[in-house]
């Protein structure tokens, strides 16, 4: 049986958290309609990106008696969801959240660990970073989620890969840049490009949900993408406007690739370990 | 390849879309456009129609007695191949009695003066029309500067800032701009003759090669003499836009209190919508 893997590729209000949440209602709605299993929203999908002094306004912390995270976990006894937030921990840090739900409760929180300040970006002003990149178990399997510049960095994929994820959910709110010649953004064709690289090397699933819509005058070009173990593109949103795309996943892929390919088998973690603690260690 | 080729689709595409969806999260549907007759504002005229709809665009024609009867008839061509609405007010009538005052007002006074006094007529008609202004300043010339400030620069959003004039020209071509306009030498036309080139001392072709390098390629101008620039050209260019940045930038605000507007008080625009 196929997994039935919803990307929900929305515009965002910013910081209207409840037209947000309506907004997610209704696609949980859709999604269920159309028989998925699981429903990816893109990052900060219920606060809006530039958010600025907005921070601490919108922040929330996802637990039961949240009143806009009640909802949502009653919505996932439906379908599994990932939804993108503030969190605010108990300390009063901010971070870039998202939440995995299934079955009324929260699975799991990853908090974004790369936060970008430089060029247009600015959130290590506004947000802390997180401090874990872990793997969870799923009724689907293990997964593991990042978000947007967690993986412009090589290490966090592997680090979920070696912790045991085959599926990578991703979310993003990507500014569209760099204008050329060619019928693609230069951010679009790069997250493209490392994301089917991640899917061939790590032998995994790989689901990208990106926003659309505009903030001032930031573009978010979509474009959302699965990727299958041989790094083949099973589906793609379209670039600029909203979408709801519903794909079946066949996870018995992961074993034909793997019988092909056994990169995971001949991966040698302890040597990369031997081989970062002498160069630490000499840092 | 990294050159001032554009993809005119994927350009439109996103600047329709950046003008629809500001416009109307504003509150709005409509746009006023103060329509030169020239390139750049003839371009944003055509996306933001194609963005609204022809109806909901109202293009100004704002001549003075000194504007050449070509950018009239060129705005013409534009306002009946899209069919947008329009308006034509002379400014003369507005401008003229403070020049008349000095008789040795210089040029740049003058034209500053007629820059300002469109962007007077141009921000009433946006009330009366129920439109935001829509900008036609491009990036070439928002670096140099060579713009009036709260006049020809003045506007609600501007779709075109970010491309190049030989990015503008590419565009133009691609959504069908008439020949005449893409052929016409640029001009401010604030007197009789003026063209920009001539005013500038350089070319729009050259320039925008060594501000590709120096602002999107973060080349350093020692970088761009090595990549064959002329010395005193990259000198000139580099202390322009470094004189200029005053016009890109809001008036600072002295610091006194813990929250200073520009400062740490800090949100788009689109906040809340």
């Amino acid at each position: 049986m196929p997994i039935h893997l919803a990307l929900a590729q929305i515009h965002t209000r910013l910081g209207d958290v409840q037209a947000n949440l309506e907004k997610h209602l209704d696609l949980v709605k859709q999604a269920r309609k159309a028989g998925a299993d699981l429903l990816l929203f893109p990052e900060l999908s219920l606060t809006g990106y530039v958010l600025q002094d907005l921070v601490p306004a919108v922040a929330c912390r996802p637990r039961p008696g949240d009143p806009l995270f009640a909802p949502l976990l009653e919505a996932s006894r439906d379908l599994d969801l990932v939804v993108g937030f503030v969190e605010e921990d108990v300390r009063n840090r901010f971070y870039i959240a998202s939440a995995y739900l299934s079955q009324g409760k929260v699975i799991h929180v990853h908090r974004k660990v790369y936060l970008p300040t430089y060029g247009l970006f600015d959130e290590g002003r506004f947000f802390a970073p997180g401090e874990a990149v872990r793997a969870f178990d799923t009724r689907f399997g293990r997964a593991g989620m990042l978000i947007c510049e967690d993986f412009w960095h090589a290490s966090p994929p592997y680090l979920l890969w070696m912790d045991g994820a085959d599926l990578l959910l991703f979310s993003s709110a990507s500014p569209g840049r760099g204008i050329s010649a060619e019928p693609k953004l230069a951010s679009s064709a790069w997250v493209e490009h490392t994301n089917r690289a991640y899917a061939g090397l790590f032998t995994t699933f790989v689901a990208h949900a990106n926003r659309t819509g505009f903030e001032d005058g930031l573009n978010y070009w979509g474009g959302s993408t699965i990727f299958d173990p041989n790094g083949d593109l099973l589906v793609q949103a379209p670039y600029f406007e909203e979408s709801l795309t519903v794909t079946p996943l066949d996870l018995n892929q992961l074993h034909r690739t793997r019988a092909r390919l056994p990169l995971l088998r001949d991966e040698r973690p302890e040597l990369v370990q031997r081989e970062l603690e002498r160069i630490l260690a000499h840092a | 390849m990294r050159d001032l080729a554009i993809n005119t689709d994927l350009v439109v595409t996103i600047l329709t879309g950046f003008i629809k969806t500001e416009i109307t999260r504003a509150g709005f549907t409509r746009a006023v456009v103060n329509l030169s007759g020239g390139l750049d504002s003839t371009v944003a005229c055509m996306l933001a129609a194609e963005a609204l709809g022809p109806d909901n665009i109202l293009a100004l024609r704002l001549p003075y007695r000194t504007s050449s009867a070509d950018s009239l008839e060129h705005a013409q061509m534009v306002i009946d191949q899209t069919r947008i609405r329009s308006l034509t007010i002379a400014i003369t009538e507005m401008v003229d009695p403070l020049i008349a005052r000095e008789p040795e007002m210089s040029s740049i006074r003058k034209g500053n003066l007629m820059a300002r006094g469109r962007m007077i007529v141009a921000y009433d008609q946006s009330e009366a029309f129920g439109g935001l202004v829509v900008g036609t300043s491009n990036k070439t010339e928002i670096l140099l500067g060579y713009s009036t400030l709260y006049g020809d620069s003045a506007c609600a959003l501007n779709p075109i800032g970010d491309l190049y004039k030989t990015q503008v020209r590419q565009l133009a071509r691609a959504i069908g701009v008439p020949e005449a306009i893409i052929a016409k030498p640029p001009s401010a036309d604030l007197w009789a003759g003026q063209s920009d080139e001539g005013e500038l001392g350089f070319t729009y072709d050259e320039v925008d090669k060594l501000l590709f390098l120096l602002v999107d390629q973060r080349y350093s101008p020692l970088e761009c003499v090595e990549a064959g620039f002329a010395a005193d050209f990259v000198d000139r260019v580099v202390a322009r836009v470094r004189r200029n940045h005053f016009k890109r930038v809001l008036p600072p605000i002295a610091k006194l209190s813990n929250r200073t507007v520009g400062y740490d008080f800090l949100y788009l625009r689109d906040w809340g919508t």
